[in-house]
């Protein structure tokens, strides 16, 4: 028999994480989308939280939680702030790599700090010529003694202005089949972080460019294997990155519902709320039958994920699926909300512009629909 | 070591108020249908214990009386950093007034054993007597402040603490042992974290029934509660009003002020 249920204990880290975003996060979500920049204070919340620290393992500092436990914070953080599910849910992509293919001098030197929030992580793949497919990268990487010398620019990354810490994914020079993942620090000379995007949505969440010229990388900064660097940043982004936007696409849709019911009880027409009318409960319903398959799918997944199964097709569908649903969502809550909805003041246009950023972050829907694709020919 | 005691208890989650029914026959609160929280005052009580506790060497032991599902606001509250935490449980307690309340807490916090303070928040969301501290003290012969919104000096057997009066408070000198109960202007409660939560894995719950405390039936519960509550009505709803004021600026702002003299608000 199938228990679906959570543990008291799991219960107990969603009150503390909605308890956490309701009041250190939302007071800060104006200010970030007034200005578009990360609030200090809320990575410093973050941080304080040991929301960082969640997947660490315990001897490194972390929490020693799974995978699940780590769904659960990005949910309830993202019901609250879209921006600020991002930025977390892509600490743990720079951690990841660390964790699961780190040398032991990389784990003690990294994962205390990563785990406290007193350094902030993230990963860079993405490139105008290949992001869903890395093979089409073209940074690349040549062997220079003890070291390795870096040259290209990445682009799309979220964090890319705040990490301290970057696991970056580079190609052989000489062999496009050999790929290499890297953790550099911030102070290393030959990288820099360049351009900042302005993006419709997820305000307060950084995002930009990152350039590499002459970078001297020491052999010693190397995740796992030479030459096996696709699998190290696969296995963050299949497995980590797209758990880590169904948590956000989650987040989201919960946020829409919540908003719809609130306003569809308060709206007053042809003498009562909103809510009494079968067109709006049609569309309330549809939102809770979407919110409970996403749930299904996404914690199924993470719960595989837990125990040690490879659940990157899995996720794919939970990420499918939650994605298209939180833009459908959105789209749906601002509709209830009638000309409300077109004004900033209601946090459903906040929604509908952070839906479209969550599309394709972690890969667009049909990427999604490629990965589906070759798992049920496979 | 100062032995500190929070009475916390587990309320329908005022979120939820809309879906909470009351028993026809017996008046009390459905409470099955409705999640259960920890009562936000006592999130303060359990605060002012857990401050205490970082400046002195302090046992804090959390007691609350309910159903099993109370259990969860206890693990929460081991969560939040008490030691130990006491379940007063059992079928028999149903239906307590405050006064069956408080002799049941009273007897919890006996069998606890060695206490030098009790906290607890001002009033519970659902009951709002505000009695159940107060009788608490009455029932271990002890002294007790009520509406502590500060606690101005406790280091030693006397304290200080500020209690709230209208427009104003009362500074009382207390000694220990001795029962409080507090505000929310006390302090700011702190939230749950992950480590806590990991922590209060190896925090184990004590469940007691009338025979652990060695009391009887009648003496607990709806049983054991003088308080009838003979009827219940609902209220009716506020019906919101609003006028929209006309003339310049001056004008509207010696008319808004005369209404808001002429409804007592100033």
């Amino acid at each position: 028999m199938i228990d679906f249920t959570f543990t008291e204990e799991q219960e107990m880290f969603r009150k503390a994480a909605r308890e956490f975003a309701e009041t250190q996060v939302a007071p800060h979500i104006d200010e970030m989308e007034k200005t578009g920049e990360v609030s200090d204070a809320v990575v410093k919340a973050l941080g304080e939280a040991e929301m960082m620290a969640i997947t660490i393992p315990e001897e490194y500092g972390g929490l020693g939680l799974g995978y699940t436990e780590r769904l659960i914070a990005v949910e309830e953080i993202s019901r609250v702030s879209v921006a600020t599910g991002m930025m977390l849910q892509v600490f743990a992509l720079g951690i990841e790599p660390i964790v699961k293919f780190g040398s032991e001098a990389l784990k003690k030197k990294y994962l205390p700090g990563l785990a406290k929030g007193e350094k902030l992580s993230t990963t860079a793949v993405t490139e105008a010529t290949g992001g869903s497919d890395p093979t089409g990268i073209r940074s690349s990487y040549k062997k220079d003694g003890d070291n390795y010398i870096l040259n290209g620019r990445k682009c799309f990354i979220t964090n890319s202005h705040i990490a301290d810490t970057i696991t970056v994914l580079a190609k052989d020079e000489e062999n496009p089949k050999a790929f290499c993942a890297f953790v550099l620090d911030k102070d290393l000379a030959g990288w820099k972080a360049t351009h900042k995007e302005h993006k419709v949505g997820m305000r307060g969440c950084n995002t930009g460019e990152l350039a590499f010229e002459n970078c001297v990388v020491p052999a010693a900064q190397l995740l796992g294997e030479e030459g096996k660097g696709l699998r190290v940043t696969m296995a963050a982004i299949g497995d980590v990155g797209r758990g880590g936007m169904v948590g956000v696409a989650l987040g989201l849709q919960a946020a829409c519902l919540e908003e719809s019911i609130k306003f569809a009880n308060e709206r007053i027409l042809y003498g009562k709320p909103i809510a009494a009318l079968q067109t709006i409960q049609n569309k309330l319903a549809d939102f809770k039958i979407d919110l409970e398959a996403g749930r299904l799918l996404g914690y199924r997944a993470a719960a595989m994920q837990d125990k040690g199964q490879r659940s990157s097709n899995e996720f794919a569908v939970a990420k499918y699926y939650t994605t298209e649903a939180c833009q459908r969502a959105a789209k749906m809550a601002v509709d209830i909300h009638g000309g409300y909805g077109c004004m900033e003041e209601y946090a459903v246009s906040r929604y509908l512009r952070d839906s479209y950023v969550v599309g394709p972050s972690a890969g667009t829907s049909d990427i999604m629909k490629v990965i589906i694709g070759r798992w049920v020919l496979s | 070591m100062l032995n500190i005691v929070v009475c916390v208890k587990a309320v329908p989650d005022p979120k939820e108020a809309c879906n909470i029914k009351i028993d026809p026959d017996t008046k009390t609160l459905l409470r099955c249908d409705v999640p259960l929280v920890l009562n936000a005052l006592d999130k303060n009580a359990m605060e002012a214990a857990l401050q205490l506790k970082t400046q002195f060497e302090a046992h804090i032991s959390v007691l609350s009386m309910g159903p099993p599902e109370a259990g969860n606001i206890v693990k929460e509250c081991l969560a939040l950093g008490a030691d130990q935490g006491f379940l007063l449980s059992d079928p028999a307690f149903g239906g307590a007034d405050a006064f069956a309340t408080a002799f049941t807490l009273a007897k919890g916090i006996e069998k606890i054993g060695s206490f030098d303070v009790v906290f607890c928040g001002m009033a519970s969301s659902d009951g709002s007597t505000e009695w159940v501290g107060p009788e608490i003290a009455t029932f271990l012969d002890l002294p007790v402040v009520t509406l502590v919104k500060e606690i101005v000096d406790c280091d030693g057997a006397t304290w200080k603490v500020k209690a709230s009066v209208e427009n104003g408070y009362r500074l009382m000198q207390v000694e220990l042992p001795a029962v409080f109960t507090v505000t929310r202007e006390v302090n700011t409660p702190r939230t749950l974290s992950f480590s806590g939560i990991i922590k209060a894995r190896k925090k184990e719950i004590e469940q007691w029934g009338i025979n652990e405390l060695g009391v009887t039936r009648e003496t607990v519960g709806l049983k054991g509660s003088p308080t009838i509550v003979s009827e219940l009505n609902a209220q009716e709803e506020n019906k919101r009003q609003a006028e929209m004021i006309s003339g310049t600026r001056d004008e509207k702002a010696d008319v808004l002020v005369q209404k808001l003299v002429d409804a007592g608000v100033l």
